[in-house]
């Protein structure tokens, strides 16, 4: 016959300091654990969400990013004129050919400087990334010296505000709107008139074309036109997998060195949580002779102790997601070295990593009441009911 | 028996307990200790390379190039001794395109001399044919010299790679396509801390030949001066010169070009700052939980004492000793953990940092730590058992 549970909840809830602690301990690696969890989602997602599977992104053969390739005028009309590529509702072709550099700028509220894509763009890439919306401002003016600045990073760099100018070159650029684009990686680039920015940055060169697919089926054929034009020496790529890739390098370095962290700090929080569990049994010894005697099987009550610590460190993991959602949508920020400048994102608690965490709270559970149930299964009747 | 021995008396009762206590304290002050480390090692970063030489890259940023012409410029402004070039590569092991290392194209005549007491060459082929070597450069470098598609490559890379002196390798580029073939004719190995470990470096003319159709633009200058503590006084020249013109250039310290890459990482340091003291918080509350359940089993314990004539003051002292021993055991053996297992890791991220080290400030500061909680963890219970009322104490029943 098993125990009830509610005498293990009123046990936990009879010892409120003792309790209170041990959890807090669990709690805090759990949110420390998820916390490294969002910090990699949040990244991830910021530039997976960037790009779309209906899209094909061309860059030269042996690029790893935007900035180490170059695509030339003619390559890029060649691109344009493939029957696959999408028209838009006017019937003109959904192909975007952009110029892409990263520019050194100081960043604000910490010091030291960091590097900001900019990329420049003609009217159809608007149209081409249809979640590119303009918060506050207006869409820069073609042929004219505007930019607009993503909503994200114009908050954390100098110079990047509603209004402010930026120089390239010799060049005096006004920032004239800010945008959001969902989240995606576009939030931190500033966006310009390629005709405008070309000749500043490297000349006649176009460092990506990107465009929609008019049958996304057809990706594994359009791939191999292309990677077979003798004139055109590149490489296409489903945007959405480049983004992808963008992200492999840093997204599973962050979720490494957490998992790392988290799993150290969880032997500390599982001895801690020993600790209590075997003052726990060592308080009760006499009740536990006597419920031995009154006909519960020791296995029952080495059940009964487990579920008791798992119950304690599920309140912990509990206290660990409250104190980890706080986090969720902050925005933070770092170089991402794949593209060699800052990707600003927002923390992302999903209710996966709650799970995750909840799941790891109740494994500290197990591991650290395991002992002291086995403990207080294995009483020696005599000496525990003579016990004080 | 004097009052320590009593302390130990008491750690010794329940040893399982603190022996627990005095582990979940070891394994925070190792992480403590061990974040600490990598905050200490981008410290370190910081001060890679020289103040006394300035580095002169393009205004807008380094994926920007600077024209040839500027050299001659640059060379003719006075307290300027030499000048070399150094020019990112960006290759790719094509075995495997994640196995990161560091290429620059120099031109070798001025950039050895430039850097000989930093790095020194450890082997080299045999020279092929007879020539001339720049008089402060490594006789060693000969054969390096005879050769345009000959590299050196670092000891530390050469030894994770399994490279062997003499042997071809052959680069995927990504800034500069196609496949490069590069034959090992040197190994270097960095004196000074302030040079980045694992690299390789070949000829600039190589890479202008094959990679920018013959007419170069280069990356970074740097710039070796007469007189270093003029440093600042001739960055803001050399930046003078080209104010006005299509490419103006940004002259800085190499340590404060160095420091630039550091500030690229963002929040990340602030990030570990925070787990860092979470990491702290969480093993106050395991100390504190141990020594209130120790406090109150020993409650009529206490009450004896006081009858015998044990001040209050004493008992509180007791009891904050107790729980400063065992955090102070385990901050010292977790601190000096950390700094082992991390030192002797000589990890360096592929050359981008200079080996992973925790500074014996950390190491104190986490001793420290330890020592802190110790106390603020014994308080409450001290506090508790300084003020038990004797009457009560002996006749609270178990």
């Amino acid at each position: 016959m098993a125990l009830p549970i509610s005498y293990n909840v009123r046990n936990v809830i009879q010892r409120p300091v003792s309790t209170l602690t041990t959890a807090l301990g669990v709690g805090l690696t759990v949110a420390i654990f998820i916390g490294a969890l969002a910090l990699a989602s949040g990244f991830r997602a910021a530039l997976v969400s960037t790009g779309s599977a209906d899209n094909v992104i061309v860059l030269r053969t042996g690029a790893d990013s935007e900035i180490s390739s170059g695509i030339s005028r003619d390559a890029s009309d060649v691109i344009r004129a493939l029957p696959d590529v999408a028209p838009d509702p006017d019937g003109h072709p959904l192909v975007s050919p952009e110029v892409v550099v990263v520019i050194t700028k100081q960043r604000l509220g910490q010091p030291g400087s960091s590097n900001v894509t900019v990329r420049g763009v003609d009217a159809v890439a608007m149209r081409l990334r249809d979640r590119v919306k303009i918060a506050e401002g207006r869409m820069f003016t073609p042929g004219t010296d505007e930019v607009i600045v993503g909503l994200r990073i114009s908050r954390r760099f100098a110079g990047c505000g509603l209004g402010d100018h930026m120089r390239f070159g010799q060049r005096e650029f006004t920032v004239v709107g800010l945008f959001t684009a969902d989240g995606a990686s576009f939030e931190s680039e500033a966006w310009g008139d390629n005709a405008v920015l070309m000749p500043v940055f490297r000349g006649e060169v176009f460092q990506s074309v990107t465009f929609r697919m008019r049958d996304p089926s057809r990706f594994a054929a359009i791939k191999q036109v292309l990677e077979a034009d003798p004139r055109l020496h590149v490489q296409a790529k489903l945007e959405s997998a480049f983004y992808a890739e963008q992200s492999q390098t840093l997204a599973s370095l962050i979720q490494f060195i957490g998992v790392f962290i988290t799993l150290i700090m969880a032997v500390g929080a599982v001895f801690g949580a020993m600790n209590t569990m075997y003052a726990a049994v060592g308080a009760r010894t006499r009740e536990i002779a006597t419920l031995l005697v009154l006909g519960f099987s020791p296995w029952s009550i080495m059940v009964s102790f487990m579920i008791e610590s798992v119950f304690l460190s599920l309140i912990g993991g509990a206290l660990g997601c409250v104190l980890a959602l706080p986090i969720n949508g902050i925005s933070t920020g770092t170089t991402n070295f794949q593209s060699f400048s800052e990707l600003a994102f927002a923390f992302q608690v999903t209710p996966a990593a709650l799970l995750a965490g909840l799941a790891f709270s109740a494994a500290m559970g197990v591991v650290g009441g395991f002992l002291p149930a086995l403990r207080a299964a294995r009483q020696p009747l005599a000496a525990a009911l003579r016990a004080t | 028996m004097n009052l320590l021995s009593l302390v130990l008396v008491n750690l010794g009762r329940n040893k399982r307990r603190t022996v627990l206590t005095l582990m979940s304290v070891t394994v925070a002050l190792f992480l403590f200790c061990a974040l600490g480390g990598v905050l200490d090692t981008l410290a370190d970063a910081i001060k890679f390379g020289s103040e006394s030489r300035l580095a002169t890259r393009n205004a807008m940023g380094l994926v920007f190039p600077i024209p040839q012409a500027y050299r001659q410029r640059i060379a003719a402004v006075p307290g300027i001794r030499r000048i070399a070039v150094q020019n990112w590569f960006g290759g790719l092991d094509p075995a495997n395109p994640h196995n990161f290392f560091f290429e620059f194209a120099v031109d070798p005549e001025n950039f050895f001399p430039m850097y000989r007491s930093e790095i020194e060459i450890a082997e080299a082929s045999p020279p092929q044919a007879q020539i001339s070597l720049p008089a402060d450069m490594d006789p060693k470098l000969a054969a390096f010299m005879t050769e345009q598609t000959a590299c050196v490559v670092s000891e530390v890379l050469m030894k994770k790679m399994g490279w062997k002196l003499g042997q071809t390798i052959t680069l995927q580029g990504t800034i500069y396509p196609g496949s490069w073939p590069f034959t090992i004719r040197a190994t270097y190995r960095a004196i000074s801390q302030a040079f980045g470990g694992s690299g390789m470096f070949f000829h600039f003319k190589y890479l202008e030949q094959k990679g920018m159709g013959g007419s170069g633009a280069v990356g970074v200058y740097k710039l070796e001066l007469s007189h270093p503590e003029q440093a600042a006084e001739i960055a803001k020249q050399v930046d003078a010169l080209f104010e006005n013109s299509a490419a103006s250039t940004h002259t800085e310290t190499e340590r404060a070009f160095a420091a630039g890459f550091v500030s690229m990482y963002g929040n990340i340091p602030f990030v570990l700052r925070v787990i860092g003291l979470a990491v702290a918080f969480a093993i106050l509350l395991i100390a504190a939980n141990t020594m209130v359940m120790a406090v109150r089993e020993r409650t009529s314990e206490v009450g004896v004492m006081k009858t015998l004539g044990f001040e209050d003051s004493t008992i509180f002292g007791i009891v904050v000793t107790e729980a400063a021993v065992i955090t102070l055991g385990g901050g010292v053996a977790g601190s000096l953990l950390a700094k082992y297992a991390i030192d002797t890791s000589h990890f360096n991220a592929g050359g981008a940092f200079p080996p992973m080290t925790v500074h014996w400030a950390t190491v104190a500061t986490g001793i420290s730590v330890a020592l802190v909680i110790g106390a603020v963890s014994g308080l409450i219970p001290a506090w508790q058992a300084s003020r038990l009322r004797i009457v009560d104490a002996l006749r609270r029943v178990e």
